[in-house]
């Protein structure tokens, strides 16, 4: 049976220890296979003890969740053999090279058995290693120290590295905090590729919200609770007022002839008019009056999220 | 069918154990600076503190002090860098590759145990520095019996790590880890009497003294070193059958009651 539902979590509450609040507070949820999921929100909103949650490393106080059909709390070990995790701090050995980085994971996920240097390794491994490297450009890099790494290049061998034991789930917690633009560009693109060719689920946590727009669908969380959901347009739509704005040599008349449509507007000119109930440009061929600007508002993600 | 499934799961635990203790090992060979840094206390200790001693103590105590204090850091470096090793991994669980150990899908009696084994051959090596250092500044070691302390050498640190473990598991956060270890280490340097002899020693003290893991892993090294010697029943306390059963039971219950708790606390927060 093809498993739908890849993440499924069902009124998940966890508490901490000596704490008086829920830090998640009934939060319920599935992510489809394949897909990519966005959870978004403030720092301490509880993003990351549900991915802790999730991942199977702490425990929750009620509710169920499942991983590609495994319960977390009852397998976690068939849980962390089915994910793989891109912490928010980098998870890697500086002083050894980036290979035996993904040696060691490899040998951890009971992938390959352990050889103290690279040529003693199967073949099997080293055509994984050298494929996977070559898929984010760092093949000539290998073999040398992390230490010698950009951001950008460390991220990308985490990518890779959690690739190795082919997970069906790629979690990724804040994964391009602390990168430039353009590495975060180009983390993203490489992710984008991977996710088309080895039809993995993405899941995301993040505050940076141009990163949440490429994905499927979007939970936005705050104070532990899901306070919205939905595909990136759909929040759009929910959330955020839209609106355009026009201004005109003669005002007074753009004026009369907004308030004869009976549209809301706001200002003396120029003047933001609210779109509801027609499309911006319905609304546009009907205003008579030589317009002298015209912009329509184009809402991200963050408008709804501010 | 079972036991194939049993053969094949112990081959991956091995293969874990081996992992993560060769990841110590290559950690430590490509860190001079560590290297240099685990040759400092040591040499402090020899170097500065035992030769005044044994300038302006020594002559009237029938014995050399600076073997006597040789041996002594020697057991006290194995104790501590393999508990200090074991504390590390509550600080490394938010670091390095360390999250990536606890987030596989293994047990974490093997990440315990590679740790520790990892921990053992990394004091082993450092404690091969001090051990050319003693040559260079005269110390009259005799190097049979300093060769048969070798299989102590991993007992010990075998035991370091086993207290590392319990204090660990019973600290839950990274901040107390690192700031209640150090007072439940430096104390026992004295007490354990690794510069300081310990035969005679007031009611409290003596007490304190007995209660701490480290004095039987010193008292271990000298009684196998000094066996047979003419000093032997003025700087030993105990028969090394002793020590040597003492460590086993409260290493291997250390080990056993830390593992629990801590694989209990882990994930319940």
């Amino acid at each position: 049976m093809e498993l739908k539902h890849i993440i499924e979590v069902s009124h998940l509450i966890k508490r901490y220890k000596k704490a008086t609040e829920n830090s998640v507070d009934d939060v319920s949820f599935f992510v489809e296979q394949g897909s990519f999921f966005s959870l978004l929100g403030p720092n301490g909103a509880g993003k990351t003890t549900i991915i802790s949650i999730l991942t199977s490393i702490l425990s929750l106080t009620s509710g169920a969740v499942h991983i590609a059909g495994f319960d977390t709390e009852k397998e976690p070990h068939s849980v962390r053999q089915n994910i793989g995790v891109i912490f928010q701090n980098p998870s890697l050995d500086l002083n050894l090279t980036a290979e035996e980085n993904v040696r060691f994971h490899a040998v951890l996920y009971h992938l390959y058995p352990f050889r103290p240097t690279y040529s003693l390794m199967p073949q099997a491994y080293k055509n994984k290693v050298m494929e996977l490297a070559e898929l984010v450009g760092i093949q000539n890099d290998i073999h040398k120290p992390v230490k010698t790494y950009s951001g950008g290049m460390k991220r990308k061998l985490e990518i890779i590295r959690s690739l190795i034991h082919k997970p069906k789930v790629l979690f990724l917690d804040e994964p391009t905090t602390g990168l430039d633009p353009i590495s975060r560009k180009n983390v993203w693109q490489y992710l984008q590729e991977i996710r088309k060719k080895e039809d993995i689920t993405i899941f995301l946590t993040t505050h940076y919200l141009e990163e949440a727009e490429g994905s499927d669908y979007i939970s936005i969380i705050d104070h532990g609770k899901i306070i919205a959901d939905g595909t990136p347009s759909e929040i759009k739509e929910k959330l955020i007022k839209k609106y355009c704005v026009v201004d005109a040599k003669q005002r007074d008349t753009l004026k009369n002839e907004l308030d004869f449509h009976k549209w809301k507007s706001e200002g003396v000119g120029p003047f933001s008019v609210k779109i509801e109930g027609e499309t911006g440009q319905e609304m546009i061929q009907k205003i008579k009056t030589p317009l002298s600007y015209l912009k329509l508002h184009n809402p991200t993600i963050e408008d709804a999220y501010v | 069918m079972h036991m194939y499934k049993l053969f094949q799961k112990t081959t991956l635990t091995i293969n874990v154990i081996l992992t993560i203790a060769f990841r110590d090992i290559a950690k430590l060979l490509r860190d001079r600076t560590r290297m240099l840094a685990s040759l400092v206390f040591p040499v402090i200790f020899i170097g500065i503190l035992g030769t005044s001693l044994q300038q302006n103590l020594g002559q009237g105590l029938g014995y050399n002090f600076l073997v006597f204090v040789f041996i002594g850091v020697l057991g006290q470096t194995l104790f501590q860098s393999t508990a200090a090793g074991i504390i590390s991994l509550v600080e490394d669980r938010q670091n390095d590759f360390s999250q990536e150990m606890f987030i596989a899908p293994i047990s974490r009696y093997a990440i315990l145990l590679g740790k520790i084994a990892g921990e053992t051959v990394v004091s082993v090596l450092q404690i091969s520095g001090v051990l050319i250092f003693a040559f260079i500044i005269g110390i009259p070691l005799q190097i049979s019996s300093l060769l048969s302390l070798l299989p102590f050498v991993f007992f010990i640190s075998f035991f370091g790590g086993a207290f590392g473990v319990v204090v660990m598991a019973n600290l839950s956060d990274q901040k107390s880890a690192s700031q209640i270890f150090p007072f439940l280490l430096f104390p026992q340097f004295f007490l354990a009497g690794v510069f300081n002899p310990i035969t005679k020693l007031p009611l409290p003290i003596l007490i304190a003294s007995r209660i701490a893991p480290m004095t039987y892993a010193v008292d271990l090294l000298r009684g196998v070193y000094y066996w047979g010697k003419p000093e032997y029943a003025k700087v030993v306390l105990f028969n090394p059958l002793f020590d040597f059963m003492v460590i086993l039971v409260f290493g291997t219950i250390f080990l056993v009651v830390g593992t629990l708790s801590f694989v209990r606390n882990e994930r319940n927060k």
